[in-house]
């Protein structure tokens, strides 16, 4: 691999000022980035890892009920969690493999925003609060596209905040190769209202499906999905699934996950 | 360059490397540990599996200084006191867990951080531990037998019999 300057900041302000240094990138686990500079796709100067950092790690449930997890903490450390939901448990269960689960961070998986990746359906889906260094941004704001977010350069995801829908739901189609999602759908109930989110299916990254939502919201349950179609003309289209098949496991992935969250 | 100190199979080191230097990098260049492998360097196959503060990690997708102060654990490591294999590498012989032997550092790494969490694992639970270590010899079947048999169980009746 080409050499580079590496910082191990303790807090996060140490990192931010790190951050703003050209040509820096922020590594949470590493498990996508280490990968993609070994391929020369990312070529950082300095690379600030915040892995050292204490108070980026961790669970902890706030008054109002929500869930804040630190966005240095580890999928293993959040599928063994007792206060996280279900879907979510699932969802962070069923990344990667054993190992990559120890090392992967759920604040780089959403910074990342790959469009196959998890956690941005889980985040968009719940309403989650993604909470940075300077601000808080709802997911609504926060996925823009493509590996693309609201995150300014020296940014860094402190922790994210899942309010604790009342039942919950991650339907995952494996790429049967990578893992990644091919179609994933992830439905958080909160009683009068559902929010479905999909990833893997998009040019566009992880987006939300108002019409299964407006379905939903009248009548929770997966005959109300049946006579629904989505468009196909803004899916991924690649070796593993053409636009039509997509679209085709975004509903299925949908009527799933409402049967399980049932 | 930069200093770290780790533990690593229970003894203090030291070294001086690179930003870029890989874990795996300085376990087997520095250290000389070479029963970790490095098989597709992708973070795909498994082969550098160790456990790092006790848990199972790829060494090839950690950078060294990232393990500065922690506790690493690699296959040499996992015999017992007196030179003998464990229970896990004891079970791999028996049940002819291995051909060519290169993903078996890895595998009984991975094995070792699952019976620890799961000292009863079934034979899913023990395939889907598996995901993230490719055996290309023995289709997986002998390796999972090994593991249920390490962990005390009756082998007799695993799938693909």
């Amino acid at each position: 691999m080409y050499n580079f300057e590496f910082k191990q900041p303790k807090t996060i302000s140490d990192a931010v000022n790190a951050l703003e240094s050209d040509e820096a990138q922020a590594l949470g686990g590493g498990q996508t980035l280490i990968p993609t500079m070994k391929q020369r796709l990312a070529s950082p100067s300095t690379l600030v890892s915040l892995t050292a950092i204490p108070e980026m790690k961790g669970i902890c449930k706030n008054d109002d009920g929500s869930i804040s997890i630190g966005g240095g903490t580890t999928h293993a450390d959040v599928a063994s969690h007792s206060d996280i939901f279900s879907g979510l448990k699932t969802l962070a269960e069923n990344i990667g493999d054993a190992a990559v689960r120890n090392r992967g961070t759920i604040g780089g998986s959403l910074a990342n925003n790959d469009p196959a990746a998890c956690y941005p359906a889980a985040a968009l889906s719940a309403g989650a609060t993604i909470v940075t260094n300077n601000r808080e941004i709802s997911a609504d704001d926060f996925f823009q596209g493509m590996f693309d977010t609201a995150l300014e350069e020296d940014e860094i995801i402190v922790s994210v905040k899942f309010p604790n829908p009342s039942s919950s739901s991650y339907q995952k189609f494996v790429q049967p190769a990578s893992r990644f999602a091919m179609v994933g759908v992830f439905l958080s109930n909160f009683g009068n209202k559902t929010r479905v989110a999909v990833t893997g299916a998009s040019e566009g990254g992880v987006f939300r499906w108002s019409e299964a939502e407006a379905a939903l919201n009248k009548n929770f349950s997966d005959d109300s999905i049946i006579d629904l179609s989505i468009d196909h003309k803004d899916m991924i289209e690649d070796i593993h699934a053409s636009k039509e098949y997509r679209a085709h496991l975004v509903k299925v992935m949908t009527k799933r996950a409402v049967a399980s969250a049932s | 360059m930069s200093n770290l100190t780790m533990t690593v199979n229970g003894k203090t080191v030291s070294g001086s490397v690179e930003g870029r230097t890989l874990l795996v990098e300085f376990i087997r260049n520095d250290l000389h540990l070479t029963g970790t492998h490095v098989g597709c360097d992708t973070s795909q196959c498994g082969a550098c599996a160790i456990h790092v503060d006790g848990k199972l990690v790829k060494a090839c997708t950690m950078f060294a200084l990232e393990a500065n102060g922690a506790e690493v654990s690699t296959i040499e490591g996992q015999a017992n006191g007196d030179g003998s294999l464990n229970v896990i590498q004891q079970a791999f012989k028996d049940h002819h867990g291995l051909q060519c032997g290169f993903c078996t550092p890895g595998m009984v790494m991975a094995a070792a951080a699952l019976l620890k969490t799961n000292p009863k694992p079934s034979e899913l639970e023990i395939r889907e531990h598996l995901e993230g270590n490719i055996c290309r010899c023995t289709g997986y079947h002998n390796i999972v037998k090994a593991i249920l048999a390490a962990s005390g169980q009756d082998v007799s009746s695993i799938a693909a019999e």
